[in-house]
């Protein structure tokens, strides 16, 4: 009998501290973070879309080596030896044009490998991690500042410096066997003495 | 009486009738409904540290509205096997069950639908067509799930019916009156004029009475939440083992209209525990009107502490809801057979005694 009030009496009485714990968690304030609008603080060293800034980079395909997906893709094309492409911001001379530096953020693993091997560490991970695209194209992302005429250009620039050098270094083998076929002959000429030679000096 | 009143000012007593019918529809049970669902979603999100709706208006307030919308839209899926005549009428006789109990709960002492003497036991029985309903939905769905459902809420209702009319007839003892009316007039004044304080009674017999009533108010309070399948009584339509109970097979405007129905059976069963105890509409401390001497304030001010007191009691249970876990069939019965029914009788016995000397 005693033990039915008993039972009756803890009944009532463990109902009311549970609800005094809900009533006093009704004030507390609410762990929610209202996504959109209000956004979570990130670590400090988070890995999220990587950002290259182009102004220092050499061009030197380390971090599309080091890609464990292969999801960068750079080409390079070496500048004309009148042109100035400045200096890195950490004092690199910078000898290519890079025409093509293309991620693929569908295929990128966030491993954030590309960055250590970076001389100029021009690639870094950035804070932004909101661009989900509909079509998966459009996470090719193209970070290459040349306009299209541009790389096309330097590209034909460098193809032309090539043809002239060609040239070039044709000529100059043309010349230089020219000079020794020439010199073979003075000295096949030397020996009988003649004042056609001294001359060719004068004029030289 | 309102019903005088529109009977004066449109000279038509079908017309009167007619608004005095529809008016705590409109007026009260839907913005009820609206409000209290999503009371009971923000209560439920602050309890637990969350925030609950907050993007539909100012902290989610038109969120029950874009509900009621997506719901009006929705497809009125009726399965092949149903017995469709029921299933058809079955969230219509719940719904007048638990609208029909508005007809006698006084709002005001101006505004009762109909003071008919017998008001207390009025409620009690139609709200019998809820049970009726519930079957009757888990019957026609023919869906195991929704049979299992209304077989539990049936069960649990008459159950717990016993209680609540054990309480109420102690009550009708002790006042000696059935309508909602004269009970909330008894209780007049000032607070310790009401029930849950012994009453108008004077003396040794109020002292003897205090804790009767507060016991009787504790039981009256748990059978009539148990009536209206909420937690932690919610067993017929427990989700986490019978996907939604009886309304399992319903969607549209149907499940809205069981879900209005319990919404306005929540502030029913808190509207009678706050007549039978609480001084229904009268105020605890006197009235404003009548200390400046406007009469027509009177009727605004006990709408207010009606509606408090009925919003207060449906509060309660939200936070009820939201602190107890689920019984199991077996403790729910229990608790019913063993200790809320003898601990009643007890309180009949006793008070009987008491009104003796």
């Amino acid at each position: 009998m005693i033990d039915y009030f008993v039972k009756f009496w803890q009944g009532l009485f463990t109902i009311l501290i549970g609800m005094k714990v809900t009533f006093r968690h009704l004030f507390v304030p609410a762990v929610t973070i209202q996504y959109p609008s209000v956004k979570p603080q990130l670590p400090e060293r988070e890995r999220n879309r990587l950002y290259v800034n182009m102004d220092d980079c050499i061009g030197c395909d380390q971090c599309a080596r080091a890609c464990p997906v292969n999801c960068i893709e750079i080409e390079t094309v070496k500048s004309l030896p009148d042109e100035d492409l400045g200096k890195t911001s950490n004092g690199k001379k910078k000898a290519l044009w890079v025409t093509k530096f293309n991620i693929d953020f569908a295929k990128c693993c966030y491993c954030q490998l590309c960055v250590f091997p970076c001389p100029t560490e021009c690639i870094y991970m950035t804070d932004v991690y909101e661009f989900s695209e509909f079509r998966r194209e459009n996470l090719l992302y193209d970070f290459v500042t040349l306009l299209p005429e541009e790389r096309a250009q330097k590209k034909e620039n460098y193809e032309e410096l090539q043809v002239k050098k060609e040239a070039e270094k044709l000529a100059a083998a043309k010349k230089a066997a020219e000079e020794k076929a020439a010199a073979q002959k003075e000295k096949l000429e030397t020996k009988p003495i003649d004042p056609s030679s001294e001359n060719k000096e004068e004029k030289k | 009486m309102m019903y005088d009143w529109l009977y004066n000012l449109t000279g038509s007593s079908i017309l009167a009738m007619f608004i005095v019918s529809l008016l705590p529809l409109f007026v009260f049970i839907l913005p009820f409904a609206l409000l209290a669902v999503l009371a009971e979603r923000k209560v439920s999100a602050h309890m637990q540290d969350r925030l609950g709706p907050m993007r539909v208006g100012y902290h989610g307030i038109l969120q029950t509205i874009a509900d009621i919308l997506k719901l009006l839209q929705k497809e009125d899926l009726v399965a092949t096997a149903t017995d469709k005549t029921l299933f058809n009428f079955a969230p219509l006789l719940v719904f007048i069950g638990s609208y029909a109990a508005f007809a006698v709960i006084p709002f005001s002492g101006f505004f009762i639908g109909s003071d008919i003497n017998l008001g207390i036991i009025f409620i009690v029985g139609i709200t019998g067509l809820v049970v009726a309903g519930i079957l009757m939905a888990g019957w026609a769905s023919n869906n195991k799930y929704s049979l299992l459902g209304a077989m539990r809420s049936a069960a649990q209702i008459i159950s717990y019916e016993i209680p609540t009319l054990l309480i109420i007839l102690t009550v009708i003892m002790l006042t000696g009156t059935l309508s909602l009316y004269d009970l909330s007039e008894m209780q007049t004044a000032y607070f310790w004029n009401w029930l849950i304080l012994g009453g108008p009674a004077v003396g040794i017999e109020k002292i003897l009475l205090i804790p009767l009533m507060i016991m009787g108010c504790l039981i009256i309070y748990t059978s009539t939440l148990a009536e209206v399948n909420r937690t932690p009584f919610d067993i017929p339509e427990a989700e986490s083992e019978l996907v939604s109970g009886y309304h399992t097979e319903y969607s549209g405007m149907k499940f809205a209209m069981f879900f209005l129905a319990e919404y306005a059976n929540m502030f029913a069963v808190s509207a009678i525990v706050a007549v039978i105890f609480f001084g229904g509409y009268q105020s605890p401390f006197g009235y404003l009107g009548n200390t400046l001497g406007l009469p027509w304030l009177i009727p605004i001010e006990q709408f207010f502490w009606f509606t408090s007191k009925g919003l207060f009691f449906v509060f309660v249970q939200m936070w009820l809801r939201w602190t107890l876990p689920r019984f199991r069939v077996d403790q729910l019965m229990a608790f019913c057979w063993k200790y809320l029914i003898p601990i009643s009788f007890v309180i009949l016995l006793l008070v009987g005694l008491i009104t003796l000397i």
